[in-house]
């Protein structure tokens, strides 16, 4: 090992098993949150996706305004509305709903859900919308119905459009989930806001998370290469 | 009407707060992009690095941990280096890193990636025909960079320019973090005190939600007027 690096090791106070055990479950906290997210507004924006597209305004009408509400404003903001919110709301220290969003996790899940599912929702759209219509119209030859044909055309067909843009909300969310901190939620950056008030060493703590952020964000980044040539996989030249 | 609790003209103060820090920041992130991009874009291997570690560490970073890094490490940074010219040159030096600075600068640099991207990706849709042909005229290349790439690649530009505008209006809403009173951090501090969570933070973010349809009403127009010149295929 460099002298320098022996040096500052023996030097360094702040980053004991205890601190780096902050960051782990701060990490973990982090991963778990944004997870349950992302896999919740996934299975709520497909559907919706599907809603938006229908000509009938009453049925799409409402899907729009619930994207461009979430997507014309902060996610801050909807973080301390429902934070803030779901406990005035009269009678719910009655019921076991209580129970469950009185810990600001759940909160933080819903507001991130609602968020992520209203950006999943355009993206989804924008795909199946731009489904080639030969697709369709091949799929109806077949005598596919409505239903058949969504599950094995328009949908697998959507997918492949859509993965890009949903790797980049997913790594969106990731960065988002940092304001989980402001309501009490010790994650990643929260571990590392506590660290700097104990220690008050601003670029350690921030610097050391900062590079947590971009392990995982590159680890992503990986893995929705990876899916990506796994989808695209017909579409490469055969000498590729 | 609306009872705002006389949290009124505090909330219109916030909301300037928030404008003035959007258009600063606005302008900061132009300003690198268009450093950035032609950087990203030139021949010398260090201003191409320099560029892409840049944009790579900026986009693996979430917004908030530079914020808090750039307000809590800026003021350590200022005094580390005043308490160094004190003792150096004994010039007493000082001045308060305030949350406004930290905001603007993280939310500029933050976003000057982003710029740097897309100016870089409007730079290459200019054609090399109209690059080649202000050479032939002997412009020298400052000269083709401000009359032929950067009125050309401008509309290319706007598409990208008007979505990270958008995105960056929202970031602003980090800075209450940061103890800055801009619209968020009013509606905060008044929920708060009067109980009254839904009554402040959804006008609040009303007038988001109108600076943002405003804002995509204006870059339609802008993109409109940029194009006129250009005959649409299809």
């Amino acid at each position: 090992m460099p002298d320098f690096i022996a040096e500052w090791l023996n030097q360094n106070e702040i980053f004991t098993a205890m601190t780096i055990m902050e960051y782990w479950d701060g990490m973990v906290t982090t991963v778990h949150l944004v997870f349950l997210s992302l896999v919740i507004g996934l299975l709520v924006a497909v559907p919706l996706a599907i809603l938006r597209t229908v000509r009938n305004p009453f049925v799409s009408g409402p899907v729009w305004l619930y994207t461009y509400l979430f997507r014309g404003t902060p996610l801050l903001i909807q973080l301390y509305i429902i934070y803030y919110g779901l406990a005035q709301i009269e009678g719910i220290q009655e019921t076991f709903w209580w129970e469950i969003f009185r810990e600001p996790f759940y909160p933080a899940l819903l507001a991130f859900t609602l968020n992520t599912a209203a950006y999943t929702t355009e993206i989804i759209r924008g795909a199946i919308i731009s489904t080639p219509n030969g697709e369709i119209e091949a799929a109806k030859a077949y005598g596919m119905n409505w239903f058949m044909r969504m599950r094995r055309i328009v949908l697998p067909s959507a997918a492949r459009r859509a993965v890009q843009a949903y790797s980049n909300e997913v790594i969106f969310m990731l960065h988002a989930s940092a304001i989980a901190s402001v309501v009490t939620i010790v994650d990643l950056t929260g571990a590392a806001r506590n660290i700097y008030s104990r220690f008050y060493a601003p670029f350690d703590a921030f610097i050391f998370v900062a590079l947590c952020y971009m392990a995982l964000t590159f680890i992503l980044v990986f893995a929705f290469r990876k899916l990506e040539t796994h989808l695209l996989k017909h579409q490469r030249p055969v000498n590729g | 009407m609306l009872d705002l609790k006389g949290y009124g003209p505090a909330l219109i103060d916030g909301a300037i707060v928030t404008l003035e820090l959007a258009f600063l920041s606005l302008a900061l992130s132009v300003v690198l992009g268009l450093i950035g991009a032609p950087a990203k874009l030139s021949q010398s291997r260090v201003a191409r690095g320099i560029a892409t570690t840049y944009t790579t560490l900026i986009r693996g970073v979430p917004d908030l941990v530079m914020m808090l890094l750039f307000y809590y490490g800026g003021q350590v940074a200022v005094n580390m280096l005043s308490d160094y010219i004190w003792e150096a040159y004994e010039i007493d030096f000082f001045f308060q890193f305030d949350p406004f600075i930290s905001g603007v600068v993280t939310i500029g640099l933050i976003f000057g990636a982003y710029m740097t991207e897309t100016f870089r990706g409007a730079f290459l849709a200019v054609e090399t025909g109209q690059i080649e042909a202000a050479r032939a005229y002997g412009f020298t290349r400052l000269h083709t960079f401000r009359r032929i790439m950067l009125p050309q690649m401008l509309r290319h530009a706007l598409p990208g320019l008007g979505n990270n505008w958008q995105v960056l209006l929202k970031t602003t809403a980090l800075v209450s973090i940061i103890g800055l009173t801009d619209m968020v951090r009013v509606a905060e501090e008044a929920a708060k005190a009067e109980r009254m969570p839904f009554h402040f933070f959804i006008p609040v973010a009303f007038v988001y939600l109108a600076l943002t349809a405003g804002s995509e009403l204006f870059i339609k127009w802008l993109d409109k007027r940029a194009n006129v010149g250009v005959v649409q295929g299809g």
